[in-house]
């Protein structure tokens, strides 16, 4: 996986509530059998009409943010269906950083497992970084997953939790499942005591 | 011992691994499998050199884009994309060696609907899918939660998912339901009072005599749309009627295992002090048929309300709401009544089970549909036949409805089955987002009783006004 240290980049401005993951990748693109390729169609319904031709007032069709690596939207972003093809189509675009008062559960987990960092802030803060990124792409964030902190263009710093682990795999760009075959011994004894407590499984 | 609640239970009995920080790995007892959110994991293992460590319990079922039309074992009747996928299924649950049921036999359907019926889903288990519906094993007593891909790689890999507790909600439905009002009817409920964040960070475990009095099937749709509340998972505890309805499907134990498995299910319920992070109390009395109006399922409302304005609002849902009517072509303080359907779907795995389908030929028997396409789309080939059996493909068929073979179908539209733009559906389903069931098409979620009445009259109409 991709590590995610410290990133300073053009965030995109998205102040919508419930952005789901059908809006993030609809339903069509998920006939593939890989994880690459999706950015294209990241947003497709809100970012291109039936033709295809792209719908120009919308955020990442706009100049200004074509190039964007952060997102800063509104609450529960993410909600919906648990298609691991949200992230890969957002981290497929460029975007490594997702910034909203709330995500929805499994895509929250989900960009953990794909090098994408979700940062949950509190809306007056997040409603700070919104009205920075409003200001376009010569307002460049930074955002330090180490020292947990991000930076608007104007130097202002705000702070935001992440759970430890989360965290320490993020920045190592760590394996989970290669982690977990080291516990190995321990899903072997569980394995053989469930067996015995509870037989019928 | 402290008190603990059914999720405490569970999970405690899971805890394969607890590092200092509280992160834990959680055993799974059964991991169910589909076409679309699997190939990625599977090609992970085999790049990886690694097996499947449990096959036998994990089981694998073709259920998103497969059609839902006659003719479909032959992959020429497939569009090419699905076809592949379908194909990888098969090969994939060959070589690792796991549970199939393929488009052509009868025991196939949507995942959530043939775990419960094959007897795979037990109370006190963990069970994970690559689909965020997999909260409808809940409704067993089960911890049942959806996963990403990533996820499911790591489920096959090694058992076991990473995972910090989430906090505990109660969610109680007390007293009893009025005429007309349906499992469906609670769940959407519950998602308008609390907003689909309400859950986020919790598990729900459902209580209260109007849960108790719900079949299991009826459980089964309350706990599916968990998630559409933001809750990690939703759940149920186990009963006399969980029991019935469990003994004697093809997996579940027998004989002394069956007595064993018994003993520990009953112990399966919150103890009286336990700790609740969060509790929500809605009277049954005052839950009404309900309709979706938006985009969101927390945008829900009475059959017997009007169309609302974006200034009954508050904060970000103010653009919210004015973004939904747009799209949803609504006009604030129009009587939800009058509002004209084109199409409805009955299914999914919130409502395509036998029940759904009795409710909704109940309302259909002897009348005919006035909407352009309505169409069934039982959950399983087990649930079709049973339909057939008791005669409710022929009211369906004689009423206008399409009757057809099992899947997700017009749920997500991920197969042919699609609305065009600007279609109106009435549908059983479970997510009212844009384009969810077709590029610009339009969804109204509400109860199988209730999509028939809009089929009969072709606009939203309240059950309790058909005779």
């Amino acid at each position: 996986m991709d590590k995610f240290d410290k990133l300073t980049g053009i965030a995109a401005p998205m102040p919508l509530v419930n952005v789901d993951t059908d809006m993030i990748i609809p339903k069509q693109f998920l006939k593939t059998i890989k994880r690459s390729g999706l950015g294209v169609n990241l947003f497709d319904e809100m970012r291109y009409d039936r033709q295809g031709n792209e719908i120009a007032d919308f955020v990442l069709n706009q100049t200004q943010y074509r190039e964007a690596e952060i997102l800063v939207a509104g609450e529960n972003f993410g909600c919906g269906s648990s298609r691991e093809h949200a992230p890969w189509a957002i981290k497929d675009f460029g975007i490594r950083c997702v910034i909203a008062p709330s995500f929805a559960d499994i895509f929250y987990n989900n960009c953990f497992k794909n090098g994408i960092l979700p940062i949950t802030l509190p809306q007056e803060q997040v409603d700070v970084l919104m009205k920075d990124a409003e200001k376009g792409s010569n307002a460049r964030m930074t955002v330090e997953l180490e020292a947990q902190t991000v930076t608007t263009s104007d130097g202002e710093t705000l702070s935001f939790e992440v759970d430890s682990f989360k965290k320490h795999c993020l920045l190592q760009g760590l394996d989970d499942i290669g982690l977990t075959m080291e516990k190995a011994g321990a899903i072997d004894s569980f394995e053989k005591s469930a067996a015995a407590e509870r037989p019928w499984v | 011992m402290s008190p603990k609640t059914l999720y405490d239970k569970i999970w405690d009995a899971h805890v394969a691994h607890e590092a200092d920080d509280g992160t834990c790995l959680l055993y799974i007892d059964r991991h169910l499998v589909h076409e679309v959110t699997s190939p990625q994991a599977f090609e992970g293992l085999r790049m990886a050199g690694r097996k499947v460590r449990a096959p036998e319990k994990t089981i694998a079922v073709p259920d998103h884009n497969v059609p839902t039309t006659a003719g479909r074992e032959d992959p020429k009747n497939m569009t090419e994309d699905s076809a592949i996928q379908v194909a990888a299924l098969d090969k994939n649950a060959k070589d690792f060696g796991i549970h199939y049921y393929p488009v052509s036999d009868v025991r196939q359907g949507i995942v959530h609907i043939v775990g419960p019926e094959q007897g795979w889903t037990l109370p006190g288990m963990t069970v994970v899918c690559g689909d965020s519906h997999t909260a409808t094993h809940g409704a067993f007593g089960a911890l049942a939660h959806g996963i990403g891909t990533s996820e499911v790689e790591h489920v096959l890999a090694t058992q076991t998912l990473i995972q910090k507790k989430s906090k505990n909600m109660k969610v109680e439905i007390t007293g009893r339901l009025r005429p007309g009002v349906t499992a469906k009817d609670i769940t959407l409920s519950v998602i308008g009072h609390t907003g689909t964040a309400g859950g986020t960070g919790y598990v729900i475990e459902y209580c209260g005599e109007a849960i108790r009095d719900l079949s299991m099937e009826g459980r089964m749709t309350v706990c599916n749309m968990a998630i559409e509340g933001g809750a990690r998972a939703g759940l149920i505890a186990p009963d006399e009627k969980t029991f019935e309805y469990v003994q004697g499907r093809p997996h579940a134990p027998k004989g002394a295992k069956w007595e064993a498995a018994l003993a520990w299910w009953k112990t399966l319920y919150s103890d009286d002090d336990a700790h609740w992070d969060k509790v929500v109390t809605i009277k049954g009395e005052d839950i009404a048929p309900v309709v979706t109006w938006g985009t969101s399922p927390e945008d829900v409302l009475p059959i017997t309300a009007n169309v609302p304005s974006a200034d009954d609002f508050e904060g970000g849902k103010i653009g919210a709401a004015q973004r939904s009517l747009d799209y949803m072509g609504l006009t604030p303080g129009t009587p939800l009544r009058e509002i004209e359907i084109d199409t409805v779907f009955i299914g999914s795995c919130t409502n395509g089970r036998i029940e759904d389908l009795r409710a909704a030929a109940e309302v259909l028997k002897g009348k005919k549909v006035k909407v352009k396409r309505a169409m069934v789309v039982p959950g399983s080939g087990l649930v079709r036949a049973q339909a057939e059996e008791e005669g409710l493909a022929d009211i369906f068929k004689e009423a206008g409805f399409e009757w057809r073979l099992a899947g997700c179908s017009m749920c997500l539209a991920m197969n042919p089955d699609q609305l065009s733009e600007g279609e109106r559906c009435a549908s059983t389903s479970n997510r009212n987002f844009e384009g969810r069931q077709g590029y610009k098409g339009r969804t109204h979620l509400m109860s199988p009783a209730m999509a028939a009445a809009a089929a009969v009259t072709g606009r939203l109409t309240d059950i309790r006004e058909m005779n």
